[in-house]
């Protein structure tokens, strides 16, 4: 699925490791109850597979769906697409689609299972908060990210991690079935299905870790790309600090149209940091700062 | 219990705050009341018998020895009080009392906040920040507009930092909303 957004909040990390942890159980249960119903094992992988590859080969619509983005024209967004062209000039590189999602929250993402099916998209909330030159800085990474292939390298990762779950799942159910299942008693049977559950558990709980610390580096790397593709590292890492922590959070949105909304703003409801974190993991914004500026150092010191 | 929403009535006792924190502001900002403060509140839309500017402009009774009220449309359908005094004291009494007077009349409901102006006192400054009162939740807020959709979060966070002490600042950042072209300088 996508995987590129400009965010490092402790928070939504936090929830970003819930949601992921519960779509492995969830995974974990379909796959159990396939089983328990007497679904052959071969279609069991078969199906799990056909799941991740339509992830994959999906990921440019998925991902727009969930972001409510729309693919713009150059006559809709001209300095996007202005930006983008001569970005992907630089880089000799074919150009991506290019989209919108109207949100307030600022944040990008790069998504699509090959560089000819690429979409590259910035929020309303990203393009009014960045200087030109920030807003190209950030596009920079997201192109980078479609460039690196990394929809296709973190699906494969992921689809990896939960393929050895599964098979490991399954080779130890077989094991404790020709062990002589007859001979056990209905106590021992349940402790031996709760301990291949736990087993398998883990397993996906292992490549799930792993797969963030790939998301990460992959992070860092489109980061680097991307800055040294402008020239500016300094130039994102100004952009970074304008859309993480604290500044990201002020809102563009008008007090008295959120009033309308939200009958006397008694509690006032810009949902808007749920959205947007079912996606990746992102190193700190501090790691990610020390790089650039290093980088800063190399290029221009 | 279910669709209804409670009502709140409008928290004042910050307001008497900002004086103190306008010296602040002036010592480490160099900013200094624009002279000019405002009151947003929404247009009548039946529920009470008060709808008109001049209706409203009399309930409040002002005396106008040292300095003028007057009330404005924005381009969002809403009214704004605005006050021009150029001593803060003032501003604040007069803001204080419109919204006093209004929630007798039962008006509260439909009063959504109160915004001080602050200029930078040796220009060119820094640029101007508007301070923004919360009247349901009692919190301040810096709003900074530097376009038609754009603000300054630097200086606005700079501000939090040196007044957070002297004022009930909003806690939550998503609660800075914007007031974008507000009739308040």
């Amino acid at each position: 699925m996508a995987k590129s957004k400009i965010e490092g909040d402790k928070g939504l990390n936090v929830r970003m490791f819930i949601t992921g942890l519960a779509l492995v159980i969830l995974y974990v249960i379909i796959i159990s109850v396939l089983i328990s119903v007497g679904v052959q094992f071969g279609i069991v992988i078969v199906i799990a597979a056909a799941l991740i590859f339509s992830q994959y080969y999906f990921s440019d619509k998925i991902a727009m769906f969930s972001m409510h983005a729309k693919e713009v024209t150059p006559q809709q967004e001209p300095k996007l697409h202005q930006i983008v062209d001569r970005l992907c000039l630089l880089a000799d590189m074919k150009k991506p689609r290019v989209g919108v999602a109207e949100m307030d929250i600022p944040n990008a993402f790069a998504t699509g299972r090959s560089p000819s099916h690429a979409v590259i998209c910035a929020t309303r909330g990203l393009m009014n908060r960045l200087s030109d030159e920030e807003l190209e800085a950030v596009l920079a990474h997201e192109l980078s990210h479609v460039a690196h292939r990394d929809v296709a390298i973190m699906t494969i990762a992921s689809g990896v991690g939960m393929l050895a779950g599964l098979v490991s799942r399954i080779a130890l159910w077989s094991t404790m079935l020709s062990g002589g299942g007859r001979g056990k008693n209905g106590q021992q049977l349940v402790l031996l299905e709760l301990a291949t559950f736990l087993i398998s558990i883990i397993i996906y709980v292992i490549s799930f870790l792993l797969t963030m610390a790939l998301s990460r580096y992959r992070e860092l790397a489109a980061d680097r790309s991307g800055a040294i593709l402008i020239g500016k590292p300094s130039v994102l890492a100004s952009a970074l600090v304008h859309i993480t922590g604290d500044m990201g959070k002020i809102p563009r949105t008008d007090l008295r149209k959120a009033e309308g909304m939200n009958a006397f703003f008694f509690a006032p409801a810009l949902s808007g940091k749920t959205a947007a974190s079912l996606f990746s993991t992102h190193p700190s914004l501090e790691v990610r700062l020390d790089q650039l500026n290093k980088l800063e150092r190399e290029l221009n010191g | 219990m279910f669709g209804r929403t409670k009502q709140v009535a409008p928290k004042l006792d910050g307001l008497f705050a900002l004086p103190s924190a306008a010296l602040t502001l002036q010592t480490e900002l160099d900013l200094v009341s624009s002279g000019n403060a405002g009151l947003c509140f929404k247009a009548g839309s039946g529920e009470s018998s008060i709808t008109t500017d001049d209706e409203v402009m009399q309930l409040l009774n002002f005396d106008d020895t040292t300095g003028t009220v007057k009330i404005t449309t924005d381009d969002l359908g809403f009214k704004w009080l605005v006050v021009t005094d150029p001593e803060l004291d003032g501003l604040v009494t007069r803001i204080h009392g419109a919204n006093t007077t209004m929630v007798e009349h039962g008006l509260g409901p439909r009063l959504l906040c109160a915004v001080f102006g602050f200029v930078p006192k040796t220009p060119p400054g820094d640029g101007s920040v508007r301070l923004v009162y919360l009247l349901k939740q009692g919190t301040f807020y810096p709003f900074a507009p530097t376009g038609p959709s754009q603000r300054d979060n630097e200086l606005e966070l700079r501000v939090r930092s040196f007044i957070g002490d002297d004022l009930p600042m909003e806690k939550d950042l998503s609660r800075w909303m914007a007031l974008w072209n507000l009739p308040v300088t």
